[in-house]
């Protein structure tokens, strides 16, 4: 931290309400709303350890007034880990979650690449661990593989969500990587378990349209430009309880993702589903199973 | 606060809400802009560029009349394109030209930006450079237009001492050895509607001097909320926030 930064932290605190007199173009703060934000990495966040860029992470949440992060894949920078690196990246996670456990939850990193270890994985992480979801899953093998099937039975087994990511790039996808016609076909043959479409695609106005018919796969609106419309158009086809707020930190920032629902003229209902409430009931099943208080 | 990238008209591939020039001035007054820098969508694809600034000097005189502050499209591949420069400043009294080099096919390394770009410094305009409008990876496949690649820019603005430039929509964090690089001339300014990472604006702040840093938004394109709460999650001091919602852009135009 240099000495720029270092002051910088310093005088955040001391100057916050400050800062809230001079913006006073600002929006309100999202006080009235729980937001719970669903897609956080420590990737790109400063520091150098998990506790370290958790705490980071936090501080910037506070100042959005967003109360929980649903964390996953470490910050391992490797696009096609390795067994020990999910492993590794699980831990990661954890130990930022045990640093802050009344403001984050942890979801476990899989792929179904390696189908027998993700089921040890998850044992070890959601069953026997505190994590309380799947994904973002994004390595190396299309969720709409047979092989994601021993991992969606375990999903089932817990009433865990699965957050899969998905793009649609004009130019192509990664090998490997799933668009939101794989979450549907893997959505479909397990009609029980739900299903986060992460980004939605990414291209959102063809990725809501996709998943609109399966009714046990929601959007995520994670990761974008925030694009006008966005919002708008997720909540008129698929209905507010089937929208899902979350930023993609470090990547991206809270703000402007956090800007797609706010500025959204959407019914403040709806924004509250939204914003925490959907992910709230999602994993309403395991936070009661593991005793959590939320 | 002044906002320095909104834009008027349709963009080609969706309605927006605010592409009708009153509700735009609606929703800015509502979340309290008290100036604008307007360009027009037109601009990005009208090879008629003289109708489109009379259009959006006109709007911005009928619906936000000291609020909405037009900046013109010139293309400088187009034929007598100097003349669209001219109106701009001489009959729309605008005080800067806001350019698509990549919808116009140029590269800022093209002898057609620099003469644009001095003919522009010596009129006083200030010259905006929209490094995109979208995400190439969501484009419609019938336009697929890559970024504007700003490094040439470092060479030409050093021998343009006169110019004052504002880069909009880009993410100065994905190259900031390029910001910097346009930042230490003293010419070069940056808006954040599309800078990201987490505190994208205090690491920004950080990289390159934060007189540099202007407020935009690209509403209606993008949510206007956005860019405002990147602001408030950077944790700026008081002076701080105030120099990039309003102050470094006051002090843009004024010079």
């Amino acid at each position: 931290m240099n000495r720029r930064t270092l002051l910088k932290s310093v005088c955040a605190g001391l100057a916050a309400a400050q800062v809230e007199r001079a913006q006073t173009t600002a929006p309100e703060p999202a006080r009235p709303f729980r937001i719970w934000d669903e897609h956080c990495h420590l990737g790109n966040v400063p520091g150098d350890t998990p506790e370290e860029r958790m705490t980071a992470l936090i501080r910037w949440a506070d100042r959005l007034g967003i109360e929980r992060l649903l964390l996953s894949q470490g910050y391992g920078t490797d696009l096609h880990p390795t067994p020990a690196q999910f492993r590794e990246e699980n831990d990661r996670v954890m130990r930022a979650v045990h640093r802050f456990p009344d403001r984050s939850f942890g979801s476990v990193y899989l792929s179904p690449a390696y189908p027998e270890f993700s089921v040890q994985e998850f044992d070890r992480c959601v069953r026997d661990g505190p994590m309380v979801s799947i994904g973002e899953v994004e390595a190396d093998k299309r969720c709409s593989a047979p092989e994601m099937d021993l991992i969606v039975e375990r999903a089932a087994s817990m009433q865990v969500p699965i957050l899969q990511h998905t793009w649609l790039k004009i130019d192509g996808n990664e090998p490997g990587e799933s668009t939101p016609y794989d979450v549907v076909a893997i959505a479909k043959r397990h009609p029980d378990v739900q299903f986060v479409c992460v980004h939605t695609g990414g291209d959102w106005e063809r990725g809501i349209r996709i998943i609109r018919d399966t009714k046990n796969v929601s959007g995520d609106i994670a990761g974008s430009n925030p694009t006008s419309g966005f919002v708008e158009m997720a909540v008129r086809e698929l209905g507010a309880e089937r929208v899902i707020y979350g930023s993609d930190v470090g990547g991206r920032s809270f703000a402007s993702q956090l800007g797609k629902v706010l500025g959204a003229e959407i019914p403040d209902s709806a924004k509250e589903l939204i914003l925490g409430g959907n992910l709230r009931r999602l994993l309403t099943p395991v936070l009661r199973a593991k005793g959590y208080k939320w | 606060m002044i906002d320095v990238n909104v834009n008027l008209s349709r963009w080609p591939c969706r309605r927006l809400l605010g592409d009708e020039p009153d509700g735009l001035v609606a929703n800015l007054r509502k979340r309290n802009v008290t100036q604008a820098w307007a360009g027009t969508f037109d601009g990005v694809l009208h090879k008629d560029l003289s109708s489109a600034n009379q259009r959006l000097a006109r709007d911005c005189q009928r619906y936000g009349p000291g609020l909405l502050i037009p900046f013109g499209s010139v293309n400088p591949k187009l034929p007598d394109w100097q003349e669209d420069l001219r109106r701009c400043h001489e009959d729309y009294k605008m005080p800067g030209i806001r350019l698509h080099p990549n919808y116009h096919g140029y590269e800022l390394k093209d002898s057609a930006f620099g003469e644009l770009l001095h003919l522009a410094a010596a009129r006083r305009l200030i010259t905006q450079v929209a490094v995109r409008m979208e995400d190439e990876r969501t484009q419609h496949p019938l336009m697929r237009v890559p970024p504007v690649e700003l490094s040439p820019l470092v060479d030409v603005i050093k021998s343009e001492r006169g110019a004052r430039v504002v880069v909009l929509n880009w993410n100065a964090l994905e190259d900031v050895e390029t910001a910097q690089k346009l930042a230490s001339t003293g010419r070069v300014y940056f808006d954040i509607s599309m800078l990201e990472s987490v505190g994208g604006v205090a690491r920004l702040a950080q990289a390159i001097p934060i007189e540099q840093v202007l407020f935009g938004s690209h509403y209606p394109l993008f949510y206007f909320e956005s860019a405002l709460l990147k602001v408030r999650e950077a944790g700026l001091v008081d002076a701080e926030a105030r120099a990039v919602l309003e102050g470094n852009a006051r002090r843009l135009l004024g010079a």
